[in-house]
């Protein structure tokens, strides 16, 4: 038998991830299952979403004609304190994950403060800024300083832990040279882990200020100042032509923000 | 038969590659394509299908005006241009199966590629390609298991799978060790003579272009210097394509290696003792 | 020059890193930024009562101190609003992502079919989106259709489409364009061409996207109850309004352990896919 064509005419493609084809079914299967569950706990009540659709084209026709007049003072208020925030807890922020990045950096120092540093960084990742926040209000009363305090906290456990991953990245070698000078802690730090890892110091940092803003327009929502608890007082009164300003406004900020650092970033680089 | 004409392109940023180069190319005909880097020779194979846009000149392939086409008509006449590249170009993450039937693409209908669901007449040529270029226990596996050689042979039969009526190949040993690189030129030879395929080879090693093709074009700064038979190629023809050197050391491709098609292979030099 | 200098020749003793110009402009730049720094602080602090401030220790022990121990009894009735935060997090990243392909598609350079019109407003969707918060789409979702889980998984989808658009847009424009040509010169339709060329290229970073955006979402969908979106944090709230700190405290543990295995779970995910 050997006729031309011994060829098959059918071909599958083989499976690539999952080879047992009972596990494949049951995947799919369990996939569909969990759909048709999560989707039935949807209660879904039709004349409700049809209210909800011409509310929407009610806050949608705010979007298109925004009102930046009638409640300008408050949305000027709301947006200094986003904005002074930001700047403040942006530096204080940096100021305070240098030591604390260094401290998490396995190559620098002894091992307790190395595990000291992780767990404030582990801490300050684990809670999301509007929990941070919410505890900040209780302690510092409401306001921008609450905002500020949390915006802190938040920037240490983002910019420390890739601060100290990049120290653990650095090039040994040149640590090592410096050393072998006879250099002491600080000099080493100033000589061999400076230079490495200050563009991305740089970078991250702008970074952070960027989210900062991001971030400023969400606290003010359990009471920690900025833009955020205007435009929850604005939607609570129903004014979406006002919210509709505010998204925009911070549409816009966000957009420069990330522009003019992505700008630096690179000019830096 | 393909008739290129006065073909001419420069790009938009005013390098200019190609300056009226014409020539026919009969069918059952290898011809290599040779210049030093940036004469031009890549922009003309992809002026051929259009994946260049010529910027004057015509391109005739049979009874079809190239130049001329656009939208469906030019899908039409590219899945008549096979086309063989440097580094393969293969879609690695798929497996060497799809990559053959990706020849098929511009036969089936969007529906059927997506499902991957190919007629069976393509995927019975598909495994004989495979088989042709010694690749038939590989089907399965992904492109980017295969070693370079391999690659290049799944790029063969890709282009194969389309049913060809030319051959545009692209620096096909670029990435490629010398012997490998023999292999895949005299397995070209081989598939042009057995289809009587016309074939256009991009390749910038002399010696092996010399071995396997039939008849050379020289190009230099997007000009149309040397055409002829590979034996032509003397001292004068390699300084007007590449420039001066010392063009009788090049002969260095002379020890007689396996089955060369074209040539008779010399004696080996004596070799001194050390 | 037949005359030796009789004095060895005299290096400088002062050496600077950067020319005095630059030094001083970095100065006044530092400077700038004190005073910047200092000017927002006033700002922002002109209505705070420091002697609340103050007294946050005092707060913060108390506080504390009413959440320790946490109310363990409390954990049954989180059941069933953890399993809707699941259900908001991951329909809503489903929504997300069915969403961000298409968009993604539009807004890269070698994908789009316009550059012109339908980039920029593929562009402009995936910024809109990024620019405002989850929590903030579910403040203004749960004053359109009301507080729900509904409103929940809306935030969370129109949240992720920005995000998941953006980086699967970067992704398909990174993606090795060799390939796609190949497909391209088979004569394949365009539609063809993107599905063989280009998804199988980006298919791991859709992927590994997917999952870290569900992370994220986890996440997020925990605090969305803030504002009435469902999910647990709407017993946060409740607990939080009626002062039941240690109902606070376990609704943190809760919260913790959440994101614990979710992180785990996207990490192992993205191992395995990639």
């Amino acid at each position: 038998m050997s006729a031309p064509t011994a060829y098959p005419s059918r071909w599958r493609r083989p499976p690539t991830l999952i080879r047992d084809p009972r596990w494949r079914w049951a995947l799919r299967v369990g996939a569909l299952g969990y759909l048709v569950l999560a989707l039935g706990a949807l209660e879904l009540d039709a004349a409700r979403i049809a209210e909800g659709l011409e509310r929407g084209a009610h806050f949608l026709r705010g979007f298109l004609q925004p009102d930046f007049t009638s409640r300008w003072r408050d949305i000027q208020q709301g947006l200094i304190e986003s904005l002074t925030m930001t700047l403040t807890a942006t530096v204080a922020g940096i100021l305070l994950s240098v030591p604390i990045g260094i401290g998490a950096a396995r190559n620098l120092v002894a091992r307790p403060i190395y595990l000291a540093c992780r767990a404030i960084v582990a801490l300050s990742r684990a809670l999301q800024e509007i929990i941070i926040a919410i505890f900040l209000v209780a302690m510092f009363g409401f306001g921008p300083f609450a905002g500020f305090m949390t915006l802190t906290f938040a920037s240490i456990g983002f910019l420390a832990k890739l601060l100290a991953d990049a120290i653990e990245e650095i090039d040994a070698s040149q640590s090592e040279a410096i050393r072998a000078t006879g250099a002491s802690w600080w000099q080493l730090i100033h000589y061999a882990v400076q230079p490495q890892v200050m563009p991305r110091l740089i970078g991250l940092s702008l970074y952070r200020l960027d989210i900062n803003f991001r971030e400023s327009a969400v606290i003010g929502i359990v009471g920690a100042g900025g833009i955020g608890a205007t435009l929850n007082t604005a939607i609570e009164r129903y004014e979406y032509d006002s919210a509709g300003a505010i998204l925009l406004i911070i549409i816009v900020i966000v957009l420069l923000v990330e522009y003019s650092s992505s700008h630096v970033r690179k000019y830096l680089q | 038969m393909l008739e290129i004409t006065q073909l001419c392109k420069t790009y938009a940023t005013g390098d200019t590659a190609l300056r009226e180069v014409t020539f026919r190319v009969p069918r059952g005909q290898m011809v290599g394509l040779i210049g030093p880097s940036g004469a031009g020779k890549s922009t003309l194979i992809r002026c051929i299908n259009r994946l260049v846009e010529p910027s004057a000149g015509r391109v005739r392939l049979g009874d079809t005006e190239l130049t001329r086409l656009h939208g469906r008509g030019l899908r039409q006449a590219r899945r008549r241009i096979g086309m063989i590249f440097q580094e393969y170009a293969l879609v690695e993450r798929l497996t060497v199966m799809e990559n053959v039937l990706s020849g098929r693409l511009g036969y089936v209908s969007f529906w059927r590629s997506f499902t991957r669901r190919f007629p069976g007449r393509d995927i019975e040529n598909a495994y004989r390609l495979l088989d042709r270029v010694g690749l038939l226990d590989h089907a399965d596996k992904r492109a980017d298991a295969l070693s370079g050689g391999q690659r290049q042979r799944v790029g063969i039969a890709r282009a194969l799978a389309q049913e060809p009526e030319l051959l545009l190949v692209d620096e096909p040993t670029a990435s490629l060790d010398p012997r490998t690189s023999r292999q895949i030129m005299r397995l070209l030879r081989e598939v042009c003579a057995e289809r009587d395929l016309p074939a256009i080879v991009n390749i910038h090693d002399v010696p092996l272009a010399r071995r396997f093709v039939d008849r050379l074009v020289g190009l230099r700064a997007g000009r149309q210097v040397f055409d002829n038979a590979p034996d032509a190629l003397d001292e004068a023809a390699l300084t007007a394509i590449y420039g001066t050197e010392e063009w009788h050391t090049l002969h260095a491709d002379a020890d007689g290696v396996e089955d060369a098609p074209a040539r008779p292979a010399r004696a080996r030099p004596v070799e001194v003792a050390s | 020059m037949t005359t030796r200098s009789t004095a060895p020749p005299r290096y400088p003793q002062v050496w600077t890193f950067r020319p005095p110009r630059t030094r001083l402009a970095l100065w006044v730049g530092w400077l700038l930024l004190a005073v910047l720094f200092l000017i927002c602080w006033r700002l922002m602090n002109a209505n705070t009562l420091w002697w609340f401030v103050a007294d946050a220790p005092s707060q913060a022990i108390d506080i504390g101190q009413r959440m320790l121990p946490p109310r363990l009894a409390y954990l049954p009735e989180l059941l069933v609003p953890l399993w809707d935060t699941l259900n908001m997090a991951t329909l809503g990243t489903l929504g997300g992502v069915l969403l961000a392909v298409p968009v993604a598609f539009l807004a890269a350079r070698n994908t789009t079919p316009s550059m012109r019109l339908v980039r920029p407003a593929a562009l402009l969707v995936i910024v809109a989106s990024r620019s405002i918060n989850s929590l903030i789409w579910a403040l203004l979702l749960v004053a359109i259709i009301g507080p729900g889980l509904l409103a929940g998984i809306l935030a969370i989808a129109l949240r992720s489409v920005g995000f998941v658009g953006k980086l699967l847009y970067e992704a398909i424009e990174e993606s090795d364009p060799r390939p796609v040509e190949a497909i391209a010169a088979t004569g394949a339709a365009r539609a063809q061409v993107v599905h063989y060329g280009i998804v199988p290229q980006v298919l791991p970073a859709f992927w590994g996207i997917s999952a870290f955006r569900w992370d994220i979402n986890i996440r997020e969908s925990t605090i969305l109850g803030l504002v009435g979106a469902g999910g647990i944090g709407m017993k946060l709230q409740a607990s939080i309004d009626t002062l039941a700190w240690s109902q606070v405290a376990t609704l943190l543990l809760v919260i913790l352990a959440t994101v614990v295995v979710s992180e785990w779970l996207a990490a192992r995910i993205r191992r395995a896919l990639i």
